[in-house]
């Protein structure tokens, strides 16, 4: 069954039109990437997703619920989690007051804490600067931050966007590994990425966006052979 | 920004000296002690003036302390601020001079109104953000100063005069200058705490999220706008109760009281002390009240004085007086690892 479920899907910013129709869905326990250009409407579909963004027209639905008029701490309720571009962590706040934030629908906090140890144990690396400011972490750190943030929520479904951006390659591979990880302790992930190759490798499925639609969906080993993607996003 | 909060941690490691004022600093018996300094203040001077001085002071911390739920943990730019004093003062004075009352029993009308005030000002202005909001909220400032200014009820330009004591029963009154001095510091006190408690409960949390980044705020299930209004409505009544003690202090009030240069200077006793950092705050206010009158022998050159030693003070200490610290006190215990995150995760907070 569908957990995360798009479909002919319009958004619009003012006059201009970002989603164009599109459906797509991801099911429960994979990892699906959305792959495009800038400006194809990837980072518009995680934010329609977790509401930041209003649906224009069309069904949007997780976990069989309709959430296409829901409020955003709604959405993150239900288990939804966004990691937005750029990382957006706090930097003036300590590394295990970014995580803590994860967790501040949680009313229970030895659930909280529960899930830090956990987020400690997969990363352990945030634990040796849990009390270091946030910004003074390096790139990869942040973006490693910013997912364990996403996973102290307590997430049926992550939605990460573009977490290799400006990270060295040898790097990348360590956040899609994480990224696997995370699916093997049972949570489905939606990943947005430009570095299609690097997004390829872990991906069970894959979706093209161009223009606010989908035009491409395959297998993610089957897309890093398909000569259209190979043309247009992974070069030769 | 980092940059300077390593150089404010910096003279920890210089020596024992340094690490017993830093020590000194952080005592969780600070605020006690600062408020029986301020209780035993009229035992060395109790002319007029001085507790006139003094009782001005405390009004102006207690205003400070609202705004910085406003603008230090909440990380909303309000101009306008005097705009709930003047909202609590006007309620205060026109309910208890109407009924003949003492002033304490105008609270919860003040409390109403203020809360009203707050979210009439804040409901439509906090959609906006940073620049945008700044201007609103120094527009609204301006609008409520003018309409008590035009307004029948609330004695037009010349204001409400003989506004009546905050407290009577029988033959006691709260009328000598001393007694009032000690009310208004118990009151002040109780708001200054309550503040700092705020700050760092659930909601003192979301505060500093919504601060630092807004979006990311509300994409880990934060309700932004709720969260913003509610810093509004406890800024809006902690300048409302100001706003009272402020009344029962001179006994008048008039629009000339509640002119943009109280919200800037208010803002500037928040900047000044340590935007966030209640105690810096206390000090930032009790500096920008007190300082002026302490430079009154340079007679007209005073305010000049003023502002050269406020420039002095923002290119030394950019952040502030006193600043909110890093949080990074946790690394220079020498507490065996395993058990210091231990302790930190299971109290499931910061310190």
């Amino acid at each position: 069954m569908a957990m995360l479920e798009f479909d002919n899907v319009d958004v619009f910013y003012g006059k201009v039109q970002a989603l164009r129709g599109l459906s797509l869905h991801v099911d429960e326990g994979e990892i699906v990437a959305l792959l495009g250009n800038n400006g194809a409407g990837k980072t518009t579909t995680l934010s329609t997703a977790s509401a930041l963004v209003k649906v224009g027209s069309g069904i949007l639905n997780f976990g069989g619920v309709d959430i296409s008029r829901a409020n955003p701490w709604d959405v993150v309720a239900a288990g939804l989690i966004h990691v937005p571009e750029g990382r957006r962590i706090f930097s003036t706040l300590s590394v295990l007051e970014n995580l803590q934030l994860g967790g501040f629908l949680v009313k229970d906090r030895g659930v909280v804490a529960k899930r830090i140890e956990r987020v400690f144990a997969l990363l352990p690396l945030l634990f040796e600067r849990r009390t270091q400011q946030g910004g003074t972490l390096s790139g990869g750190e942040q973006q490693m931050l910013a997912i364990g943030r996403g996973l102290i929520a307590g997430p049926k479904m992550l939605m990460l966007d573009e977490p290799s951006m400006g990270l060295a390659p040898l790097i990348v591979n360590q956040v899609m590994d994480v990224i696997k990880e995370i699916r093997e302790q049972g949570t489905t992930v939606l990943l947005v990425e430009q570095n299609a190759r690097a997004a390829l490798r872990v991906t069970d499925r894959a979706y093209v966006i161009e223009s606010g639609a989908t035009t491409v969906e395959g297998k993610g080993s089957d897309l890093l052979n398909d000569p259209r993607i190979i043309d247009a996003y992974l070069g030769a | 920004m980092s940059g300077s909060t390593f150089k404010s941690q910096a003279p920890r490691r210089t020596g024992p000296a340094a690490a017993w004022v830093s020590g000194l600093l952080e005592n969780k018996y600070l605020g006690w002690i600062a408020l029986a300094a301020a209780l035993l203040a009229p035992l060395l001077t109790a002319s007029p003036y001085s507790l006139n001085v003094m009782t001005t002071a405390a009004i102006f911390v207690m205003l400070a302390a609202g705004l910085n739920i406003v603008v230090g943990y909440c990380g909303l730019l309000d101009l306008g601020y005097i705009a709930f004093m003047a909202v609590g003062a006007y309620t205060a004075g026109i309910v208890s001079k109407a009924f003949e009352l003492p002033l304490l029993f105008t609270i919860p009308a003040v409390l109403v109104m203020t809360i009203l005030a707050g979210l009439i000002i804040g409901a439509p202005t906090l959609r906006l953000r940073s620049d945008y909001l700044a201007i609103v909220t120094l527009g609204f400032g301006e609008i409520t100063r003018i309409t008590a200014n035009n307004l029948s009820v609330t004695g037009g330009p010349s204001g409400i005069y003989g506004i009546p004591k905050l407290l009577t029963f029988g033959d006691f009154s709260v009328h000598s200058p001393a007694v009032f001095y000690y009310v208004t510091i118990l009151i002040v006190a109780f708001f200054v705490l309550a503040s700092a408690r705020l700050g760092k409960s659930r909601l003192g949390r979301a505060w500093r999220f919504v601060r630092e980044d807004e979006d990311a705020a509300e994409a880990m299930g934060i309700h932004t706008y709720k969260v913003k209004l509610m810093a509004y409505i406890f800024g809006a009544v902690w300048g409302g109760f100001a706003g009272v003690l402020f009344a029962s202090h001179l006994t008048a009030i008039s629009p000339k009281s509640f002119i943009f240069l109280q919200s800037a200077l208010v803002l500037m006793a928040v900047v000044l002390g340590g935007m966030g950092n209640m105690r810096g705050v206390v000090v930032g206010a009790l500096v920008i009240s007190l300082l002026p009158e302490l430079l009154r022998d340079l007679s007209e050159y005073r305010y000049l004085a003023f502002g050269l030693l406020l420039v002095v003070a923002m290119v030394f200490r950019p952040k502030g007086l006193w600043p909110a610290h890093g949080h990074e006190e946790e690394r220079k215990k020498k507490e065996p690892e395993q058990t210091a995150v231990d302790a930190a995760v299971s109290r499931g907070e910061s310190r």
